[in-house]
């Protein structure tokens, strides 16, 4: 991405926001719309959506910080989600996330250098009957095991 | 009026009050931490997220939190039973499990509102321990640090940059335990659009955000043989010093500051006052020049003129206005003229190298930390201005060196830049930079002598005020704002066409002006302090033999010997700078 923001740059996002009734309130909404237009939200996309919003970077930055949903790494080519809500948690999640961890040679938040994996964590994605869950691009895994994390990573390793 | 019961006392107080608003009306103390009210600059923080303020309320299970919690007709509250301590002590015990315990060496220590309340609730052992990892590297900027391994998370600061100074630096950021308050992407706050006016500091309760704390280095150069250390004391630090021991506030400490600062061994002790009158010298004769322009039509756009002598201001108008850039005064700020004219012509009369001169500067303000330290006010390395303290940091000074100020004789600035005029002083003051330029540039302009020296229409508290003067039958409209949420206010009105037709216009950063600058004595959000502060000003102005700026001796000897015209080359070089529009996040 372009390091400065030209006009047209975020057209698509801006044409978004210039349709709200009402800027107010909106700041989650138009993140949202952004990250699913523009599949994160490096730094240069804040600093914009906070001249257009009207409110402070520091502001935007606040909120994408505190929501897992947001991200301001691109994704790899297929993302490897986690469930840390509390049913997964108590049945083992975190050990997933660490394996994956190992596995990838990454942080969760982060995207491998080929740019093929990455690695993101959620709250409670309702099929806490499934604990402990993974979703791979919105496929889901159920009671995943240790041992079963490095199949799970291979099946997509191969593909292309 | 709403009628309620709190601890069996009966007390009537307005709808829309809390229960914290209606016990201060019965002199019973809740004690709070995240809750701050600064009535008149029109914050309050109600964060609510502590919890420490909690009471019952009868007929409800769950306690409440005193500061958020509106009254009703008919409510009991009971402030003091021993649910309620225990409730306290519970969430004091889990607010301090992950805080760090260094407070022996915290530059906070004594005057912190967490470690205060652990002393009342009788906080001794730690029944719940967390882990204190550090997660945040100390943030230093040559202003203020940020330690937020210490943040409480009660979001003052936030409320205080966004909503009072609408400055916008800060966010909180994160989520549970690493939840903090932040710049933008952690930037460094040097990197972002913080201004430097240090009121995040002056509200924080914990040692999370302080100063940068230059005493040490006022000590070493006074130990120095090779050094000439002389000092700078700026108007506002005269009217608060002494409520740092002990006495009212408004006290003049004028003569008393001196002879502490003699006797800590500075070899001279000059005054700020001085260069505030240099400053209107070359302010006023800028508003003249340019107020020519606009009545001759030769440039409509000459006017509105900006004052320049707060740094946080002009940090504020270079990231936040960038289509005004060109509206300040070019003149330096009274603290870079000093350092400017030190390093040379005072630097020249003792025939001794800048290099060996060390110019400390006696400051309310953080701003002036970072001031002093821009590039563009440096000779070959050397600072102007080498060193800063604040009025706090001189007060812990007088401490340590075991000097009892109550009983020292009062004593005189040296000469030459210790001579001053009221008009200098009233810099301390909203209002004051403007007044002391008018009464210069009205003499100047009319060549006749003022009949009234005091102009009462520029004075007072209100965020944003409008005043008008006749000069030479043109009326002058003159606007002024303290704190930078009213400047904005204010300059957004000017962008926008103007349609007051403001001429010029005064801006401080922080509210009550340079008094209320955030190196003061903690004021704690009490507003009759601020005011306090301001009467003394005033009062020494009107005590003074000399009240404008063009009649001060040493300045007239200044232009003849040394500057040659206000405007002219010399001072140019010397007392002018230049604005750039810097984007920031
Ligand atoms: S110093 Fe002023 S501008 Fe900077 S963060 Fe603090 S309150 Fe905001
Ligand atoms: S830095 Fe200080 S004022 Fe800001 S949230 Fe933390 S404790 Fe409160
Ligand atoms: S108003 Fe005075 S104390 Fe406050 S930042 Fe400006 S110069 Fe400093
Ligand atoms: S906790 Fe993981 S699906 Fe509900
Ligand atoms: S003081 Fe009331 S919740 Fe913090």
């Amino acid at each position: 991405m372009a390091k400065c923001a030209t006009t047209d740059q975020f057209k698509e996002l801006d044409e978004f926001i210039d349709a709200l009734p009402t800027k107010k309130g909106e700041l989650i909404r138009v993140l949202h719309h952004a990250q699913n237009t523009y599949g994160y939200l490096p730094k240069e996309l804040q600093v914009h959506i906070a001249k257009k919003m009207g409110v402070s970077t520091a502001k935007v930055f606040g909120v994408v910080s505190f929501y897992s949903f947001f991200s301001m790494e691109p994704k790899g080519e297929y993302d490897i989600s986690i469930c840390l809500g509390t049913a997964c948690y108590v049945r083992g999640a975190d050990k997933i996330v660490q394996e994956f961890k190992n596995e990838l040679g990454i942080e969760v938040g982060e995207t491998t250098a080929d740019g093929k994996f990455s690695l993101s964590a959620l709250r409670c994605v309702g099929a806490c009957g499934l604990a402990p869950v993974v979703l791979v691009n919105g496929k889901v895994y159920g009671r995943v095991t240790e041992a079963e994390v490095k199949g799970i990573v291979d099946e997509y390793r191969h593909k292309d | 009026m709403i009628n309620l019961k709190i601890d069996g006392k009966s007390v009537s107080v307005p709808a829309g009050s809390t229960v914290l608003e209606a016990a201060r009306a019965l002199n019973i103390t809740i004690p709070t931490l995240c809750h701050l009210d600064l009535h008149d600059t029109k914050m309050v923080n109600k964060a609510a997220s502590c919890r420490v303020c909690v009471v019952e309320v009868k007929g409800r299970r769950n306690l409440a939190p005193a500061c958020a919690t509106p009254v009703f007709e008919g409510m009991e509250v009971i402030t003091n039973n021993i649910r309620v301590m225990e409730a306290r002590r519970i969430v004091m015990e889990l607010l301090i499990s992950d805080h760090p315990k260094d407070c022996l060496s915290c530059r906070k220590a004594g005057n912190c509102e967490l470690q205060d309340l652990s002393e009342l609730l009788s906080l001794r052992g730690h029944s719940i321990s967390g882990e204190s990892v550090s997660t945040y590297k100390k943030d230093i900027t040559p202003s203020l640090i940020r330690d937020m391994d210490k943040c409480i998370m009660c979001r003052r600061c936030e409320t205080m940059c966004n909503e009072v100074q609408t400055v916008g630096a800060l966010s909180g950021i994160n989520r549970g335990f690493n939840a903090v308050v932040s710049s933008a992407f952690e930037l460094p706050m040097d990197e972002t659009v913080c201004t430097h006016c240090g009121q995040c500091v002056a509200v924080c309760p914990t040692g999370a955000l302080t100063e940068n704390d230059h005493s040490l280095k006022v000590y070493e150069a006074l130990a120095d043989p090779g050094k000439t250390v002389i000092v700078q004391t700026a108007p506002a630090v005269r009217v608060a010093l002494g409520e740092a021991f002990g006495e009212e506030p408004g006290s003049i400490m004028t003569g008393k500051m001196v002879a502490a600062l003699k006797h800590m061994g500075f070899d001279y002790v000059f005054d700020t006052n001085f260069s505030a009158d240099l400053t209107i010298m070359e302010e006023g004769a800028e508003l003249l020049d340019r107020l020519d322009k606009f009545l001759n039509h030769q440039d409509t756009k000459a006017l509105p003129i900006l004052t320049s002598c707060c740094p946080a201001w002009v940090n504020f108008i270079e990231s936040q206005f960038p289509e005004l850039i060109h509206i300040p005064s070019s003149a330096k700020s009274p603290q870079q003229m000093f350092g400017s004219i030190a390093k040379s012509y005072f630097a020249e009369k003792l025939g001794i190298d800048r290099k060996n001169l060390v110019v400390v500067s006696l400051m309310p303000c953080l701003a002036k930390k970072q001031e002093a330290h821009m590039e563009q006010y440096s000779v070959d390395g050397n600072q102007d201005v080498d060193l800063v303290i604040t009025t706090r940091e001189f007060a812990n000074m007088i401490r340590q060196m075991n000097i009892n100020i109550h009983e020292l004789p009062d004593m005189e600035y040296d000469d030459p830049l210790g001579i001053s005029t009221g008009a200098g002083m009233i810099f301390g003051s909203t209002g004051g930079v403007i007044e002391a330029a008018v009464r210069t540039a009205y003499e100047l302009k009319t060549k006749h002598p003022l009949e009234k020296i005091e102009f009462e229409q520029l004075r007072g508290f209100e965020g944003v005020r409008l005043g008008h003067v006749d000069v030479d039958g043109f009326t002058l409209n003159i606007g002024i704002a303290h704190g930078l949420g009213n400047a904005r206010s204010l300059l957004e009105e000017v962008r926008d066409g103007n349609p007051r037709e403001i001429h010029a216009i005064e801006v401080m950063a922080c509210p009550g002006g340079c008094i209320g600058g955030a190196g003061q004595p903690y004021h704690h959000g009490n507003s009759d302090i601020l005011k306090a502060r301001q009467k003394a000003i005033y009062e020494i102005d009107k005590n003074s033999k000399l009240r404008k700026s063009h009649e001060n001796p040493a300045i007239i000897e200044l232009y003849k010997t040394f500057l040659g015209e206000p405007l002219g080359e010399r001072a140019h070089q010397l007392l002018h700078t230049h604005y750039y529009v810097k984007e920031k996040v």
